[in-house]
């Protein structure tokens, strides 16, 4: 029997690279998201190109029931799940908007560390499994910017961390995405720097060879391990003057 | 940003965007715009200098009847991947060009043909029905029986009359990816044309001929058939060999790299090689419809200035006299191509669509003064033997020739005043060809 994936916010373009890659391996893929109608033309895509099995599922990350309506609707438990929900928003309307900034809070940290507990329970009483979250470098040392996310995906860092610490030994394992730059919508009209900024595929190839590898933590494009190591080494006096 | 066809000859300012499906529409309102496809048009048919709408994100196949081999997809899906998803299961387009980077509405809008049209005609044969996105916003189905009309005029087209969002077409059955070519070597003009009469049953044929050699040579030529290969054929070779690994031209060659010279050295060598090599013998899909897609960007090789294509259709009645004339012209002038390709064409169908009952030339040249002179002159020559012009390979042509080509210029023109058309869909060349 082939493999089978979940993928939560399976409408990110991240997402969608990574179904494709899963999919091009001959996995299953279940893919979770709000408004699942709106993948009905790429499911039949994917179907068509590379004749796997494809499943939509509704799903709100902060939903506290979301998850186990959608694992009620799989035929199985699937062997692994990807984890892309995620929230950027505007970091100034978040330091004026309480309501914005807590929205911000649970749609990077909270409804998806809820939820892939829920799954690691189940994953752990089978015995395997793996769980992918998809963080953030943002979350590595808070900044102007974007620090209402970047705490955040810091907190969802932290959870991946520890599940992953409290899951070994168990056969479950988990893997921590921290993607610096991808060239999707969320970050549109923005200016990146080229040598810097993946392509949505890159970050899918890097998923897959991930949970093939059974990696704990990975950087999408090798050079953001170094960037960060000197992010988080700056001493706080240097680093509070800084602007990037 | 800069657009130009796949010639590089002019260059245009151009915005172009890539909307989603959903916002295809919206995409239309405020003034003109011209649909583009893959570029691989030479000229350019799709360029809009106000608003040029890629059919990028267009990419999702929708349904496949293995039954009846009826695939609905997206408009820019392309042939290319078409053939990776289903030859694998033993199918291949009905009809296809020598490069299979285009997209399904490129192939709509120039009714390509290929080497089996004088067989199995131009795309439309291929094509059960398409969506057709109209100036006001709305999308309406069109085939041989809805939308009759509409169907006729956007089959070769050009983008003239409207978007294709997406498109049925029927696959044909094949037995394996590998295809029987026989090469047969033709020693002048009449024999060529003797030898596409000879082997007139032939699913593929397709001539290079050599436009440099003079005298007794002129016209000489490599005319290659083609057969689909059954399995009991193909002995221990797997059945679907993968497209063929390409290479990337990384830079322009100089401009002048390319000339008379290395032209004639070029197709005597390739006459030589073409010669020793005839007779039968297995090619992959690949290698024989798509040689040149195995270099990405291979146009760069004619450098900055970019190159010109040229391709005309000759009638039956004037084709024997025209080609030599085109021959003798394109000699004397010493500006030599390096692909030149006579391919034997089928009856003609449809409102606009180029091909015609007859031969087909087609050349291409840097583009040089001295060879845009010559094209014009080439230009000259066909009129006067009642032939027409392929507006796929057109980026200099003036609207007095095209109209005194070809009279069904005119009634598209009508045609897309009377249907509002006029002012919602336009390129560089429907303007500079009055259309
Ligand atoms: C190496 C090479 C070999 C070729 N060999 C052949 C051959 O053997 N036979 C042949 O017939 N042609 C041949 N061509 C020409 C090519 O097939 C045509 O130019 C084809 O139209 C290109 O498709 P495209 O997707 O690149 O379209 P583009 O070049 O992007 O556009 C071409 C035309 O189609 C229109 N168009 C594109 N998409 C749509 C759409 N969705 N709806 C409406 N209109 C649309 C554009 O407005 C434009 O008028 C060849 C070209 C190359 C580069
Ligand atoms: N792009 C980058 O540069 C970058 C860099 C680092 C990390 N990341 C992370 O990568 C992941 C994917 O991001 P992306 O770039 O592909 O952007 P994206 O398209 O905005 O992806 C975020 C996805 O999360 C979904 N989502 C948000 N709240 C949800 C909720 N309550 N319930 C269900 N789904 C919800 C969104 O679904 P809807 O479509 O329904 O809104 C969206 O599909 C995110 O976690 C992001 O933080 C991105």
């Amino acid at each position: 029997m082939s493999r089978s994936v979940l993928i939560l916010g399976a409408h990110s373009a991240i997402a969608m690279a990574t179904a494709r890659r899963f999919a091009a391996e001959g996995w299953t893929l279940h893919l979770a998201l709000r408004g699942p109608s709106r993948l009905q033309a790429d499911r039949d895509d994917i179907a068509i190109r590379l004749g796997v099995e494809v499943t939509l599922h509704d799903y709100n990350a902060l939903d506290p029931d979301a998850i186990d309506e959608v694992m009620a609707d799989l035929p199985a438990l699937p062997d692994v799940v990807v984890c892309a929900v995620g929230l950027l928003g505007e970091q100034e309307t978040a330091q004026r908007d309480a309501d914005f900034a807590t929205l911000i809070l649970r749609s990077n940290f909270e409804g998806p560390a809820l939820h892939l507990e829920r799954l690691a329970g189940r994953f752990e009483a089978r015995g395997s499994g793996r769980i992918v979250g998809v963080s953030s470098v943002a979350g590595e040392r808070g900044r102007a910017s974007n620090y209402v996310y970047g705490a955040a995906k810091s907190g969802f860092t932290a959870f991946l961390s520890g599940l992953r610490n409290r899951l070994h030994g168990t056969g479950v394992g988990v893997t921590t995405v921290l993607p610096g730059f991808v060239d999707t919508p969320m970050v549109a009209g923005r200016d990146l720097p080229p040598a810097l900024t993946a392509q949505p595929e890159d970050v899918a190839r890097a998923i897959f060879a991930a949970v093939e590898a059974e990696r704990d933590v990975i950087y999408v494009k090798r050079r953001w391990r170094w960037i960060m190591a000197v992010v988080r080494a700056l001493p706080e006096p240097v680093f509070k003057r800084t602007r990037f | 940003m800069t657009l130009t066809g796949w010639g590089r000859y002019a260059r245009y300012p151009a915005p172009l965007s890539q909307p989603a499906p959903g916002d295809l529409a919206s995409a239309l309102a405020g003034g003109p715009v011209i649909a583009r496809g893959a570029g691989r048009s030479y000229g350019d048919a799709a360029i809009s200098l106000r608003r040029t709408v890629g059919t990028g994100r267009l990419n999702r196949m929708i349904a496949f009847d293995e039954a009846e081999g009826l695939l609905v997809a997206e408009s820019g899906v392309t042939l290319g991947e078409i053939v990776e998803v289903f030859l694998p299961r033993g199918w291949f387009p009905m009809v296809t060009p020598g490069t299979k980077t285009v997209t399904l509405g490129g192939a709509i809008a120039s009714d390509v043909h290929g080497k089996n049209h004088h067989r199995d005609g131009a795309f439309r044969a291929s094509v059960a029905w398409f969506d057709l996105l109209g100036p006001d916003g709305t999308t309406q189905r069109c085939s041989g029986q809805e939308n009759a009309e509409l169907f006729d005029w956007t089959l070769g087209g050009m983008g003239l009359t409207g978007i294709v969002t997406r498109a049925a077409i029927r696959l044909r059955r094949v037995e394996s990816g590998w295809i029987r070519q026989t090469t047969l070597p033709c020693a002048d003009l009449d024999a060529v044309m003797r030898a596409f009469d000879t082997h007139a049953s032939a699913t593929y044929s397709v001539a290079w001929i050599d436009c440099l050699a003079r005298g007794p040579h002129r016209g000489r030529a490599l005319l290659m058939l083609g057969e689909h290969a059954g399995r009991a054929e193909i002995g221990a070779r797997a059945p679907f060999p993968p497209a063929r690994r390409t290479r990337t031209l990384p830079v322009d060659l100089p401009s002048g790299l390319l000339n008379g010279w290395t032209a004639r050295a070029f197709n005597a060598a390739y006459w030589r090689r073409g010669k020793a090599a005839a007779g039968s013998r297995l090619v992959d899909w690949d290698g024989f419809f798509y040689p040149l897609d195995a270099i990405l960007g291979w146009n760069r090789a004619y450098g900055r200035k970019g190159f010109v294509q040229f391709q005309c259709a000759l009638p039956d009645a004037g084709a024997r006299v025209g080609l030599s004339a085109l021959l003798d012209a394109i000699a004397r002038s010493g500006t030599g191509s390096f692909l030149a390709v006579l391919k034997r064409m089928g009856v003609a169908e449809g409102a606009f669509s180029f091909p015609m009952k007859g031969y087909t030339l087609a050349l291409d040249f840097p583009a040089t003064r001295r060879a845009l002179q010559l094209i014009d002159r080439l230009d000259r020559i066909v009129l006067d033997h009642g032939g027409r012009f392929y507006l796929a390979k057109d980026a200099r042509m003036t609207a007095e020739t095209l109209h005194a080509a070809d009279p069904r210029a005119a009634r598209l023109r009508e045609m897309r005043a009377r249907s509002g058309l006029s002012d919602a869909f336009r390129s560089v060349q429907s303007e500079r060809l009055a259309l």
